[in-house]
């Protein structure tokens, strides 16, 4: 028996687990199925992490060491080498790895941060053949970051997702030459810093509006015919381009890992593909709580690290009793905003509500409201898919409101 | 000299020599690949036919009802999972039901039991997801589906473990005449047989035509495959045929022994043996046609898509003869070939007993293929005692398919040895899942490396030139 179960050891799981310890919870076990802590962050070598939780720029092997550095002098416990196969409703925990064998561990709460994985090239539907040389942009910054090993030498990348362009960077860097970045919709997915700093300033193409059509190559890549799309995103006839290469990667998007909140019959969005949760970030099951990219994908880790604080701090008040769920209402959207966590709110406290739009708006009003009722209004510039945005409520706005709805109107 | 030396280790060849491992032959299996199971086998629709397509009285027919009475012993012994789910031919019209009484007579003159057309209501019970557009079916008990490069490698296996010698990267370059046999040469080797046993799938008339047999040609057929997350392998139960037209027998629904959902092939003719490509136009075919048969696929989980060519012999038939003696012929093995296979190395035998080859019995045959061990399928006891005895199999390397260290260990260290990454991941199903090796796929180089004594860099990912990692970086150490 644990009073606290916190599933992932990479920047979510540590900073929730800290939050929960602080604040008075300190029989806590953290499961992470890697060889060490700090989750993706490991190989993410280059700077850019911790400039709004710290206002500094680290690595992400930095930033992930300040929260394992803290996670060691408080003594929390956590187990590596472990894979975590069941978490059941009622809270047990099944797990494997090579000392315990499989262990069952109840715990009085559960904080889900398992992350979040790459959108693999199947679902694409690519024409063509299926060589070596193609590549998640994380599996080959795997290899180029943590293995010493380069996976290819003419690069084409498609999906400009931050990896991806963070991997045309790093492959550039290593002498390889990138020789563009194709992304099917009209803009890209990844952060404006990210577009400016690992493609423009190296002179990669970005070809918005493109996607590959044809994978060439028999043994290993040795190209791909690119095309310009239509706004219905299909290829456009006559505008096929080919591309001598070696290797194709594919930043085309992440996937929240959510096996496990399944196992445990948690509720989960079919937008954010990951739970469905309150202020608090808890599941529709009592004592189980998620965050960081497993509940929705994150652009910067620093937020990550906020709300698994939340989530931490949280699950402490679930242990101890104090968690008031009553008078929660439910946040919608209107489409535009593609979604909002949390997706419902309790009315007795303060919340920061985040929100994903669904397509580059410029001079917009964002709109909460109730019914008629508009509760709060804010212009905004500019709005884009690849940036998430964030509104804080004060609690007296929405104390007689049946709903909060998030809508955005172009002015 | 070996006494029989088998060219082509797909699932026919390999049930061949399997089934010839039973005496005390010298056996020798020649693949062109770096692996097994690397033409047709690995890419087909998986499908254990009932037998009522095939025309009557045709060696397809005979060997399809045989080879559907054996498949489930030859699993059994090969531990290899089997599964008889019954499959349902669809119709849309009258005309399509006229079809598929003609087909369901075709069965009973063929031998296949069980046969019935069930109609809508009851359809519609036995496969909630089918269209609503559906009238009747005919259900055959007998179909079933079987993963066919696991049958293939563990044929090989067990043919391996009974003696066989297994020669990868051998590509035949030419067959003479020797004393008693012949010789069968690659660029840098060659060994010497008494008989050779010709089932190199598409390259079969290239390999007849080496010792004069011009009798026929074979020509590929492009058939193209979406396979599905196990997420929805429940979509149908049974293997869904759209009732059979001039075009073919249309694109299939399945699951597979796995619990994913496949969707295809299409069927396309062309010249170049070594064109695997899928096209635009196929996944437009196979869409379209699922979404005709079955109410919500979702496309949007495919994990993969692949094509396989289909060895389509000029006779129209299965072309198994002995042009010339001591040579032997299994080409033209396209559907129903997997089925078929092990009634052809049934056949095979037979013929080599007609032509005098002393078949005696080998005393330490063992017709039993453990299984590779399957660590998400044993009960929690068993996984205990398993790491306890060797903890690599508490260590999961595959999260999508939860395959641990310790089964890919052992994949490595068996018959027939895997010596790349795809190796791995039909053996084992490790990057078989959702993420597709991205998560995992550093791992199993690394284990594979070390476990054969290679560089990391030298790992590929299907032999050949078809390397993973091109040189060090800049800091890399290897």
């Amino acid at each position: 028996m644990k009073d606290l179960v916190i599933i992932g050891g990479g920047p979510a799981g540590m900073s929730a687990a800290i939050a929960a310890y602080e604040n008075g919870v300190k029989d806590i076990l953290i499961l992470e199925r890697d060889e060490n802590l700090g989750g993706i962050l490991q190989q993410c070598i280059h700077n850019g992490f911790g400039l709004h939780k710290f206002g500094e720029e680290l690595t992400g092997p930095e930033y992930a060491w300040r929260y394992e550095k803290k996670v060691r002098e408080l003594g929390i416990e956590f187990k590596l080498n472990t894979m975590v196969l069941d978490v059941s409703e009622d809270k047990v925990v099944t797990a494997t790895n090579t000392q315990d064998g499989i262990f069952q561990i109840e715990a009085k709460a559960i904080i889900l941060a398992m992350g979040c994985r790459e959108r693999s090239k199947g679902a694409l539907n690519i024409a063509g053949s299926r060589p070596a040389g193609i590549y998640s942009a994380g599996t080959a910054q795997k290899f180029v970051n943590m293995k010493g090993y380069l996976p290819g030498k003419n690069i084409v990348i498609l999906g400009s997702g931050d990896i991806g362009l963070i991997m045309a960077r790093r492959m550039t860097l290593e002498g390889a030459k990138v020789h563009a970045v194709c992304e099917l919709m009209p803009y890209s997915g990844g952060l404006a810093r990210n577009i400016e700093q690992c493609l423009n300033d190296f002179d990669i193409p970005l070809k918005l509006s493109h996607t590959i059509i044809q994978i060439h190559g028999k043994d290993r890549v040795d190209g791909v015919t690119i095309a310009k799309v239509d706004e219905r995103r299909k290829p456009i006839a006559g505008s096929e381009e080919y591309i001598p290469c070696d290797t194709i990667l594919f930043s085309v998007g992440l996937v929240p890992e959510n096996e496990l909140s399944r196992t445990a019959n948690v509720s989960l969005s079919p937008i954010t593909n990951g739970a469905i949760v309150d202020q608090d970030r808890q599941t529709s099951i009592e004592g189980i709580f998620s965050c960081g990219n497993v509940l929705h994908v994150h652009d910067l880790v620093d937020y990550v690290s906020e709300e698994a604080e939340i989530a931490g701090k949280a699950a402490v008040e679930y242990i101890k009793g104090t968690k008031d769920d009553s008078v929660l209402i439910p946040v919608k959207t209107d489409g535009k905003i593609r979604y909002t966590v949390p997706q419902r709110i309790t009315k007795k406290k303060d919340v920061a509500v985040y929100f994903r739009v669904s397509n580059i708006y410029k001079n917009v009003m964002i709109k909460v409201s109730d019914g008629d009722k508009t509760l709060l209004s804010k212009k905004k510039i500019k709005v884009a898919p690849g940036e998430m945005e964030c509104i804080t409520l004060k609690k007296e706005i929405f104390e007689n409101a049946k709903e909060l709805y998030f809508s955005l109107e172009e002015m | 000299m070996y006494d029989v030396t088998v060219i082509g280790a797909g699932v026919v060849g390999g049930l061949v020599a399997r089934s010839l491992s039973k005496y005390k032959l010298r056996i020798c299996i020649l693949e062109s690949e770096n692996d097994v199971a690397m033409g047709a086998t690995k890419a087909n629709s998986a499908i254990v036919h009932a037998g009522f397509d095939a025309k009557e009285g045709s060696l397809k027919a005979k060997l399809n009802v045989r080879g559907n009475k054996m498949m489930e012993a030859v699993c059994n012994e090969l531990g290899v999972k089997y599964i008889k789910n019954g499959s349902l031919v669809v119709g849309f019209s009258e005309e399509d039901r006229a079809v598929l009484n003609e087909l369901m007579q075709r069965g009973i003159t063929n031998n296949v039991e069980g046969l019935r057309i069930v109609e809508k209501d009851e359809l519609h019970e036995m496969e909630p997801n089918l269209s609503d557009d559906i009238i009747c079916a005919l259900y055959a008990p007998t179909g079933g589906i079987v993963c066919p490069y696991t049958l293939a490698i563990a044929a090989i296996g067990n043919a391996m473990d009974n003696g066989a010698h297994l020669k990868c990267n051998f590509k035949v370059t030419g067959i003479d005449a020797a004393e008693n046999g012949y010789k069968v040469s690659s660029e840098n080797e060659f060994v010497t047989t008494r008989y050779v046993i010709n089932c190199a799938g598409v390259y079969s008339d290239t390999i007849a035509k080496m010792v004069g047999d011009n009798s026929f040609d074979i020509h590929p057929r492009r058939g193209e495959y979406m396979l599905l997350d196990r997420e929805c392998g429940d979509t149908v139960s049974h293997t869904i045929f759209r009732t059979p037209s001039k075009m073919g027998k249309g694109i299939l629904v399945t699951p597979t022994v796995h619990n994913n959902l496949l969707l295809g092939p299409t069927s396309y003719d062309i010249t170049d043996k070594e064109n695997k490509d899928t096209t635009a136009v196929g996944f437009d075919a196979i869409i379209n046609s699922t979404n005709e048969t079955v109410k919500s696929v979702p496309v949007n989980k495919t994990i993969t898509s692949f094509c396989g060519l289909r060895s389509v012999g000029s006779t129209g038939d299965f072309i198994i003869n002995s042009p010339v003696k001591g040579f032997i012929n299994a080409a033209g093995i396209e559907s129903p070939g997997l089925t078929s296979s092990p009634a052809i190395a049934e056949y095979i035998e037979d013929m080599l007993k007609a032509d005098g080859l002393a078949l005696e019995v080998n005393p330490d045959y063992n017709p039993i293929r453990k299984p590779y061990y399957s660590f998400q399928e044993a009960s929690p006891e068993e996984k205990n005692e398993t790491i306890k005895e060797n903890p690599a199999y508490g260590k999961i390397v595959c999260r999508c398919e939860g395959i641990t260290e310790g089964e890919i260990i052992e994949a490595i260290r068996r018959n027939p040895q895997p010596r790349d990454l795809d190796g791995i991941k039909r053996r084992t199903r490790a990057q078989m899942g959702r993420c597709q090796g991205g998560f995992c796929g550093p791992y199993v180089t690394e284990i594979l490396a070390k476990e054969l004594g290679v560089s990391y860099e030298s790992i590929t990912k299907f032999g050949g030139e078809s390397l993973i990692n091109v040189e060090l970086t800049k800091g890399g150490q290897s």
